[in-house]
C-alpha cells in the first residue's frame, strides 16, 4: 500500500513536471520602502493571476534595506521611493523608475500668494510661519493636514520637512476629500493632497517657482516628488525582467495610474 | 415493567400536548438568543481589551490618560488631549440639547394640542434616523462657515461637534422625558391645579420632579450616544490633538481619532487605537450603570 502511494505520487510529480515545462513558474522575493509595498502587492496580485505557476512575495522593510537586500542577492528585486544614492550605484544597483508620486500644495483659490519655496514651506507646517503677511499674504495660516499614518503625510513629511516635526496647530482630515473641502472653505488655509485628486476647488502652488504638473515631476524638476523605482543587482534576468517588463508594460502602468501615481516617460 | 408503567404515563402526557413541547422549543430558542448576544458583548470586550494590552502594559494607563503629547510616529501616545476634546463635546451638546428636549418634551406632553404633538413627534423621529454622516456633511457645509463668520478662526471646533451632536441626542431626550411625563397619574395635574397653582407652577414644581429619574436616565442615554458618536464629530471639529479648554478650538474626540486614525495605523499604533477604544468602553459602560441605577431607584420611590 505504502509501495503503491509512493508511486502514485511520483508518477503525479513527473506528469506535473512534464506538464509544467511550457509554462514559466517560479517565485520571486520583492523587498524595500513600504511606501511603494502597497502598490507593488497589487501589481503581483495582477501578474500572478496572469502567471498562476508565479509566486511573487512581497515585503516592506524600507528603502534602505531593499536596495541593500537586492545588492546582497536576499531579494529579487529592491523596492525605493527616493533617489538611489552613488554609492548604491557603484555596488552595481540598476535602477528603474515605475513612477513617481507627486504632492501638490494647495490654498483657497482667492489667496494671493502663488509661489512657494519649499523652505517657507516647511516653516509654515512646522508652525513658524504663522501669517500670510509674511510670505506675501493676508490673515493668519490655517494649516491643514493628513492623519497620523497616512501615506501622503508620510511622503510630504519625508520630502518637505526634513525631520522638522509638524505642528499641532493644524487641522486634521481624513482623506485628500476632506483636506479640499476644508481648504475650499477657509480662505487661509494651506494643505497638501495627492496631486492626483486634485481640482479646481483649491489653487495649486507653484514650488520653488516651478509649477505642478504631471511634466515637471515626470521631468524632476518640481520638488515635492520622488521616484518610486525597482532595483537589481547588474541588469534584470529571467523572472526579475519578465516581472518588470509586466509591470512597465500597459497593465501594470495603469494599475499604477489608477492609484493617483504619475507614470510616463 | 414496573419502571416502564411509571415512565409510559408521563411521557405520553408531553406527546399529548404539544402546547408544552412548543412553549420549551421556544424558551431555549430564545435562551440562545440571549446567551449569543452576551457572549458577543463578552467577545467584543476580550477583543478590544486584549488588542490594546500591550500598549496599556508598555506606557502604563495612567501615563496615557495624563498624557498631553498623541504623536504616533513618535510613538507617544497621550491621549489626554482626545479625553478633553470628548468631554468637552459632550457637556457642550448636553448644555444646548437638554433645554430644548426637555422644553420640547413637556411642550408636547403637557401644553400642545393632541394634533400637533402627532404631527410633531413623526418628524422628531425621523430626526432619529438620519444617518450621522449627512449631519456631519451639513456641519462642514453650512455649519462650519457660519462658525468661521461668527466667531473668526476656522470654524472647525469643538462648538461645531457639540451643535451637531446636540441635534443627533435630541429624539432620544425629547422621547423619553415625553413618555416619563406621560406616564404620570393625572391625579398629579389635578390635585397641583385645584390647590390654586398655575399651569406652569405645576409643570415646574409637580411634574418635573416626578419625572426627573426618567429626564436624568434620557440624559444619560443621549451622553453615551454623544461620547461615541463617531463620523459627524470627525467631520466637523478639526481632529487638532492638543489640549485645550475653548469650545472655538479644534479638538480632537476618542471615537473621531480611532474612526480618522484605524485604516493606516500599524502594530503599537493600532494597539494604542484599542488602548483608546477600551478606555471610551469603560466610559460608556459607567454611564450605562448609573442610567440603570437611577431608573431601578426611580422605580423604588414611586
Amino acid at each position: 500500500m505504502k509501495r503503491f502511494l509512493v508511486l502514485l505520487v511520483s508518477v503525479l510529480a513527473l506528469s506535473l513536471g512534464i506538464a509544467g515545462c511550457g509554462r514559466r513558474s517560479g517565485s520571486l522575493t520583492v523587498v524595500g520602502s513600504t511606501s511603494v509595498q502597497p502598490f507593488m502587492e497589487m501589481l503581483a496580485e495582477k501578474y500572478q493571476s496572469e502567471n498562476p505557476d508565479i509566486q511573487v512575495n512581497v515585503q516592506g522593510g524600507g528603502s534602505s534595506a531593499g536596495v541593500k537586500s537586492a545588492i546582497d542577492g536576499i531579494a529579487d528585486l529592491g523596492m525605493a521611493s527616493r533617489e538611489i544614492k552613488d554609492s548604491e550605484l557603484a555596488e552595481g544597483i540598476t535602477p528603474i523608475v515605475i513612477a513617481r508620486d507627486g504632492i501638490a500644495v494647495a490654498v483657497h483659490p482667492e489667496n494671493a500668494v502663488s509661489d512657494l519655496t519649499i523652505e517657507e514651506i516647511r516653516a509654515i507646517f512646522a508652525g513658524e510661519i504663522t501669517s500670510w503677511e509674511a510670505i506675501g499674504g493676508v490673515g493668519d495660516i490655517v494649516v491643514v493636514m493628513r492623519e497620523e499614518g497616512s501615506g501622503t503625510r508620510g511622503a510630504f513629511e519625508e520630502i518637505v520637512m526634513n525631520k522638522v516635526e509638524t505642528t499641532k496647530d493644524s487641522i486634521v482630515q481624513g482623506s485628500t476629500g476632506a483636506v479640499m473641502s476644508a481648504i475650499a472653505g477657509e480662505p487661509n488655509a494651506i494643505g497638501y493632497i495627492s496631486l492626483a485628486n486634485a481640482n479646481a476647488t483649491v489653487k495649486l502652488l507653484d514650488v520653488n517657482g516651478v509649477e505642478t504638473t504631471n511634466e515637471n515631476i515626470l521631468n524632476g524638476s518640481y520638488a515635492i516628488a520622488r521616484p518610486f523605482s525597482v532595483c537589481t543587482k547588474g541588469d534584470a534576468t529571467g523572472l526579475a525582467k519578465d516581472f518588470i517588463d509586466f509591470i512597465m508594460g500597459e497593465v501594470g502602468q495603469q494599475v499604477l495610474a489608477d492609484e493617483g501615481l504619475v507614470v510616463g516617460k | 415493567m414496573k419502571k416502564n408503567s411509571v415512565e409510559t404515563p408521563s411521557t405520553h402526557t408531553i406527546h399529548k400536548d404539544p402546547g408544552a413541547r412548543k412553549e420549551k422549543t421556544i424558551h431555549i430558542v430564545l435562551l440562545l438568543a440571549a446567551t449569543v448576544s452576551l457572549l458577543a458583548l463578552f467577545l467584543i470586550t476580550a477583543f478590544v481589551v486584549g488588542e490594546g494590552w500591550p500598549v496599556m502594559v508598555k506606557h502604563g494607563p495612567l501615563n496615557l490618560i495624563l498624557g498631553t503629547d498623541w504623536t504616533p510616529s513618535r510613538l507617544s501616545f497621550g491621549m489626554l488631549p482626545q479625553l478633553t476634546g470628548t468631554l468637552l463635546v459632550t457637556l457642550g451638546a448636553l448644555l444646548i440639547a437638554v433645554p430644548l428636549g426637555v422644553g420640547c418634551a413637556i411642550f408636547l406632553a403637557e401644553l400642545s394640542s393632541e394634533k400637533v404633538a402627532n404631527l410633531l413627534r413623526p418628524c422628531i423621529s425621523l430626526l432619529a434616523a438620519v444617518p450621522s454622516v449627512v449631519y456631519g456633511f451639513l456641519g462642514v457645509i453650512a455649519l462650519v462657515p457660519l462658525l468661521r463668520s461668527t466667531f473668526g478662526g476656522s470654524g472647525y471646533s469643538l462648538l461645531a461637534g457639540s451643535i451637531v451632536l446636540a441635534i443627533m441626542i435630541l429624539p432620544s431626550i425629547i422621547n423619553i422625558s415625553e413618555d416619563t411625563l406621560r406616564a404620570l397619574p393625572i391625579d398629579y395635574r389635578e390635585a397641583s391645579l385645584a390647590l390654586g397653582s398655575t399651569r406652569w407652577q405645576t409643570i415646574w414644581r409637580v411634574l418635573l420632579p416626578a419625572a426627573r429619574p426618567g429626564i436624568v436616565v434620557s440624559i444619560i442615554l443621549a451622553m453615551g450616544r454623544a461620547i461615541g458618536e463617531t463620523m459627524a464629530v470627525m467631520m466637523v471639529t478639526g481632529n487638532r490633538a492638543k489640549v485645550t479648554g475653548a469650545l472655538l478650538d479644534p479638538g480632537a474626540t476618542m471615537a473621531g481619532t480611532i474612526g480618522l486614525e484605524w485604516s493606516y495605523a500599524a502594530d503599537e499604533h493600532s494597539s494604542a487605537l484599542f488602548a483608546l477604544g477600551t478606555f471610551l468602553f469603560i466610559v460608556i459602560m459607567l454611564l450605562n450603570g448609573v442610567a440603570q441605577l437611577v431608573t431601578s431607584r426611580g422605580r423604588v420611590s414611586q
